[in-house]
């Protein structure tokens, strides 16, 4: 531990991941992980977010054992990774960047292979086990399939049975609704709040910010390598302001008036008038707007988003997310 | 929110079940076989000796008898073939074990690490978690296994080759000592066996290139270049001080098992070179293995 995280705040009780000064250089020189703090409350379905390239997936692969942290200390469960790998990764089940799938094997053996190498895994439990999580993904009937038929969405499934093959204590799922249909997204996503529910930590990357705001109760946001911002998703999207939005055919009229009312960044689109909104009560507004004769169809403040925050503090869209 | 009144404190200790390496190797080895690539390795591998003892009968016009000590300058024992089928056995391992046995050899132990990182499956295997050193052990066991079954399919099937084409009987050791068919057969096995053994050392050469890269046809590839310079090195008269040192050196010296009595010293020689190969590139595969970033 450099001095640097020595000085860092303790972590706090109770968090199931906790990272102090968290940095990989890569051997080439590339900085992919800087000093990254990142605590998840113990129950929470927490949002991991970040544009291509912004250190998520280096993030992961540190707190699962895979790649040894250039500096900085990762806590999983209380305990410290890598060196804890074995008596904590059992309480973890994973989705890293995809499924990854024997393709001459079926299915069934699949999970069958990669519970027989966890090593608290009861042998004599293990097709139960391997049946349950099938069919909570809905994979059952397909089972018997070689897992190179499968399609993109079958293998997605297959590989989130694979993190469900134990009960788990923390559920860490990179894009898990990748390459699956609306229907597919709704089920995992059921999925994901029915886990939490029990009580399953679950630490979601995505790059669709609707499903982050959906199923998540914290959130963090990464860009190029360093913690943007973490917490509460509802305290997350407050910190951006909402837009008043005025409808009307009217919207040159509409526009002067709400100058003349004090909002600023009053922006015209079609038949929309949209404006940071005035500090004062919005029903006063929309009184002026009708006495100066606009005709108003609708008139409201739309709510910001959480990608209203994303482009607020990352000052980037999030186009070129993955 | 009743669920953020879990806290997390470490884990319970966990009570790893003794067996489970077991259960792991015996995965891996179902794993490996039922890989169509494995299959087609050991297809090949049984067809050599069949070639080899068609081959004689058509040059012998099936006479018995008919071949003769000069016997086409092949493997010591392919003039001995048509007297007696065992040597079949003999005279396959002979031609296999110079290319194709560690080619096959080659193939598995460079898959096994690399090929599981070009699919992906190795981070998922790691954070099951099967443990870097228990996975390494289990796929240098498995490698091992190979070398023991492609040897014993290249023998069963020149036994089978050989009796079908073949007068089976007592037969003439290279000393020219008599011995009875059935020791004649335990020979056989011995030899079969300590040519698997020969294998060791290619195995654990396959096994440390596979940890070097994330391309499973890069690991294999190079293991088989390896194979082949090694091969061509142990030809060259200057090179004869480091010779020795060879996996390859001392392979045929399973032939001394033929001498009555048995001549030991370069069996031994061969058994001390696999020893060393597997601890000196076993060792650099643990080493470069457990420190590395999976990063695929």
């Amino acid at each position: 531990m450099d001095a640097a995280s020595a000085a860092r705040p303790p972590e706090p009780e109770g968090a199931v991941i906790a990272t102090r000064g968290l940095t990989k250089r890569y051997r080439g020189g590339q900085l992919a992980v800087d000093g990254l703090d990142l605590t998840v409350p113990a129950g929470s379905v927490f949002g991991f977010l970040g544009p291509n390239g912004s250190g998520k997936t280096t993030t992961i692969r540190m707190l699962m054992g895979l790649i040894t942290p250039t500096s900085g200390t990762a806590r999983v469960l209380g305990s410290p990774m890598p060196g804890a790998g074995r008596t904590v990764l059992p309480h973890v089940g994973a989705l890293i960047e995809g499924p990854a799938l024997y393709g001459h094997l079926h299915g069934r053996d699949n999970l069958l292979r990669y519970d027989a190498a966890d090593p608290t895994a009861d042998p004599r439990t293990r097709r139960a086990r391997v049946g349950a999580a099938l069919d909570r993904v809905g994979l059952t009937a397909a089972a018997g399939k070689k897992a190179k038929a499968y399609s993109l969405g079958m293998k997605q499934r297959l590989g989130i049975a694979c993190a469900l093959l134990q009960p788990r204590r923390l559920l860490v799922l990179d894009e898990p609704t990748n390459g699956l249909d609306p229907q597919g997204m709704r089920e995992i996503r059921s999925l994901v709040r029915e886990l939490a529910s029990d009580g399953t930590t679950v630490f979601l990357s995505s790059h669709l910010l609707d499903e982050i705001e959906q199923v998540c109760t914290h959130a963090a946001v990464m860009a190029r390598g360093r913690l943007v911002t973490q917490g509460a998703v509802a305290d997350l999207a407050a910190g951006a302001r909402g837009r008043l939005t005025v409808t009307t055919p009217d919207t040159a009229e509409a526009a002067g008036v709400l100058k003349d009312q004090g909002a600023a960044d009053v922006v015209t689109d079609g038949d929309q008038v949209t404006a940071e909104p005035p500090a004062r009560d919005l029903a006063e507004v929309n009184a002026a707007l009708v006495a100066a004769g606009v005709r108003v169809r609708g008139f409201g403040v739309r709510r910001a988003s959480l990608e209203d925050a994303f482009v607020a503090l990352t000052g980037e869209g999030f186009d070129v997310a993955g | 929110m009743s669920r953020a009144e879990t806290v997390a404190t470490a884990p319970p200790p966990v009570r790893p079940s003794p067996l489970w390496t077991l259960g792991l190797l015996r995965s891996e080895l179902l794993t490996t076989l039922r890989r169509w690539r494995t299959l087609a390795l050991l297809g090949v591998l049984a067809a050599v000796p069949v070639l080899v003892g068609v081959a004689v009968r058509i040059e012998t016009g099936g006479s018995p008898a008919g071949g003769g000590p000069e016997g086409g300058g092949g493997p010591a024992f392919i003039a001995q073939i048509t007297n007696n089928g065992l040597f079949l056995v003999f005279t396959a391992l002979a031609a296999t074990l110079p290319f194709f046995l560690p080619m096959a050899v080659g193939v598995i132990a460079g898959d096994a690490i690399a090929g599981e990182a070009s699919a992906g499956t190795l981070r998922y295997l790691l954070v099951a978690p099967a443990g870097r050193t228990r996975l390494l052990l289990v796929k240098y066991t498995t490698t091992v296994a190979f070398c023991v079954l492609a040897t014993l399919v290249v023998a069963l099937s020149a036994l089978i080759a050989g009796a079908v084409l073949f007068p089976l009987g007592d037969l003439t050791t290279i000393s020219g000592t008599r011995i009875t068919f059935g020791e004649g057969l335990l020979r056989a096995l011995l030899i079969a066996l300590v040519v698997a053994a020969s294998l060791i050392g290619v195995a654990a050469l396959g096994l440390f290139v596979s940890t070097l890269t994330n391309s499973g046809i890069a690991a294999m590839a190079t293991t088989v270049g390896l194979l082949i310079t090694v091969q061509i090195l142990d030809q060259i008269p200057q090179l004869h001080a480091i010779q020795p040192y060879f996996f390859s050196h001392y392979w045929l010296s399973f032939a001394d098992l033929m001498r009555e009595p048995v001549y030991w010293d370069d069996v031994l020689r061969n058994l001390g070179v696999q020893a060393l190969y597997a601890a000196v590139f076993g060792s650099a595969a643990w080493a470069r293995f457990t420190a590395k970033d999976i990063t695929a």
